[in-house]
């Protein structure tokens, strides 16, 4: 071979290169349809129909806004920093996918095994920031610049407390590897959610603030800042602020599940017992049927269709379910295909779960204000995930050292970790005394002066 | 390996070149931005010598933490002025003189030490995982030092947080 590229150098690069390619071929298309998404649920629970226009049921909207935000004007405002102002959207996006790179879709789907890869997603999430700073600051506008601020403000905030979650979760599996995290919870029979609630429930709240989510999403918050730090963006590069977001929202949902779901573990997967007289394992059919399902309501829809080209692009659909069902029913015969076929199932449908709690904390919960907001993560989340890390420590001790039963260890530190947060609970309820400044004290800073 | 030389000399190459256009910016937020390409490329070298850990603290401690903070600092100061104002003044010959120097005292102590220069190269089989490896030696063979250094930089912090607040 030339330049000295040996043959095993090639299939060593090009599975991770094929699989990276997917991802960012499909992570749009999956992005468009968690907006839609997220219309459809927040129509419903507002008594809404939401979008019903472009295709049954509005299921070809995510199209049709790609193109509508490809085709828009581009605009630069004049005094930005014109640099910085296109470097911005790409950083944010560029950091979102990368994250990717370490994300175990199932035992076979992952781009680099890392044995460090938490962190490295961590790592990786965290330059995410610059995308949102740079931008607000490169608009040399008010509104982007405050936004901007509070986004860097409020994601160094919640970092601490989502590190903190985290690293009890990493505790009870002994790796940082993202594929050994799985196998840990896989060996141990429990995935840590029910070892370690109140890390879950931190992580849940962190992650949440972390991506600007509502109602946390004050970087944003229109009726303070118009748009916050894309308030200056339009067309696509807004679209791609708008991607990162989602990708965002994607990557902290599989590192949830990853650490405290069980990966890409069927539910139930270490139960070899009968209900009613049949195997757990009929569940593995689970996925061929629903797919087959979804294709057989695709093909009603499509043939009440009344435009031509609608009804086209739903028949694509009806193919691509019975393509997917087909993959799920025929990878049951192969015992070398089906865990990694199905484990990528598993945790794609454990990603919409956890993506699915994050629509429904914006459609019930009004927005912070930012006091409360910095509030709730340094005088809550951060102590309590603190105590709950010594608490978890303590507990796996008593399990290997002192031969407690894992169960009754972790029972005790989370039961003295639910006492706790009832005690901050009570803290935060009394009313602080707030200690304004003298006028003459306060920093002056007129609007002119901010740059 | 080719192709591992071929990314040394990206990384190397973004290295040195980013830190050239930090230091010659006027606009302190793109020297902030550069700064950040150095030390991602520099990141980008150490995990190319198998040092995941390293490579890992690197961007979460100096560019997701310090250079956050660096960035966030800038961006509220009036940089207009600083802009507008001569960023190097009219030395340059005696900072070439020095450079040309310097340069051929880097020469002839390179000449004079003969094969001293012959540094190690890198292990060529896989390294065993870092993390535990980083671990292992600092809560075992350097536990006392190591907490020295969280004392001492507790310390530090509660000097930080006494000296910002006027009425504790």
């Amino acid at each position: 071979m030339p330049f000295g590229i040996e043959f095993d150098d090639i299939r060593q690069y090009i599975a991770p290169v094929i699989y990276a390619l997917v991802i960012v071929a499909v992570l749009p298309l999956m992005a468009g349809y968690i907006v839609l998404l997220e219309r459809k649920v927040m129509a419903h629970m507002q008594a809404r129909m939401g979008p019903m226009r472009v295709g049954p049921h509005g299921l070809l909207q995510p199209i049709a806004d790609a193109v509508k935000l490809l085709l828009k004007e581009d605009i630069t405002p004049k005094n930005a920093d014109a640099l910085m102002f296109w470097l911005a959207p790409l950083l944010s996006v560029t950091m979102a996918l990368l994250a990717y790179a370490a994300l175990p879709f199932g035992p076979a789907f992952q781009i680099a095994d890392l044995d460090v890869g938490l962190l490295f997603i961590l790592a990786i999430s965290s330059l995410g920031i610059y995308g949102i700073v740079l931008g607000g600051w490169a608009s040399n506008s008010h509104y982007s610049l405050l936004g901007a601020l509070r986004s860097a403000a409020q994601l160094v905030s919640y970092e601490t407390a989502a590190g903190l979650a985290l690293v009890s979760g990493l505790l009870l599996g002994g790796t940082l590897s993202m594929k050994g995290l799985v196998e840990a919870q896989d060996s141990q029979g429990v995935w840590f959610i029910f070892v370690a609630p109140f890390s879950f429930f931190i992580y849940l709240i962190a992650s949440i603030a972390e991506t600007n989510r509502a109602p946390f999403d004050l970087p944003e918050a229109e009726s303070e800042l118009v748009a916050g730090y894309m308030t200056e963006y339009s067309g696509f590069r807004w679209s791609l602020y708008f991607l990162a977001e989602y990708a965002n929202m994607i990557v902290v949902s599989g590192i949830a599940v990853t650490l405290f779901l069980g990966g890409w573990m069927r539910p139930l997967s270490g139960v070899h017992a009968h209900i009613f007289g049949l195997p757990y394992e009929l569940l593995d059919l689970l996925p061929a049927l629903i797919f087959f399902g979804l294709a057989a309501w695709c093909t009603k829809l499509a043939l009440r269709q009344g435009e031509q080209i609608q009804k086209m692009v739903m028949f694509l659909f009806v193919g691509l379910f019975v393509v997917l069902g087909a993959a799920m029913a025929w990878s049951l015969t192969s015992t070398s295909l089906m865990p990694g076929i199905h484990g990528a199932f598993w945790f794609i449908v454990k990603v919409l779960v956890y993506l699915y709690g994050f629509l429904w904390f914006r459609f019930t919960f009004p927005r912070y204000r930012f006091d409360q907001l910095m509030k709730l993560g340094w005088q809550f989340l951060i102590p309590l995930a603190l105590v709950n890390l010594v608490m978890i420590g303590i507990g796996i001790v008593l399990a290997q050292q002192f031969l407690w039963p894992l169960s009754l260890a972790m029972i005790a530190a989370n039961v003295v970790t639910l006492i706790v947060a009832f005690w901050l609970v009570r803290q935060g309820d009394k009313p602080s005394i707030v200690v304004l400044p003298a006028e003459d004290e306060l920093p002056a800073a007129g609007p002119g002066e901010i740059r | 390996m080719m192709l591992d030389s071929i990314l040394f000399y990206f990384f190397a190459a973004l290295a040195v070149g980013s830190a050239i256009l930090m230091v010659t910016r006027r606009n302190a937020v793109h020297s902030a931005v550069f700064l950040i390409s150095t030390l991602l490329a520099i990141a980008g070298i150490f995990l190319q010598l198998q040092a995941e850990f390293l490579f890992v603290v690197q961007i979460i401690l100096y560019v997701g933490g310090i250079m956050v903070l660096f960035v966030f600092v800038i961006m509220l100061v009036n940089l207009d002025v600083a802009v507008r104002q001569m960023k190097f003044n009219r030395q340059s010959w005696v900072a070439g003189l020095l450079a040309l120097v310097l340069g051929g005292l880097a020469v002839v102590v390179y000449r004079s030490g003969g094969g001293a220069f012959n540094l190690m190269g890198a292990p060529a089989t896989t390294m065993p995982p870092n993390a535990e490896q980083v671990g292992t030696v600092l809560f075992q063979k350097y536990f006392l030092p190591f907490e020295i250094a969280s004392i001492l930089l507790l310390v530090a912090m509660i000097g930080a947080v006494v000296m910002a607040k006027r009425k504790i």
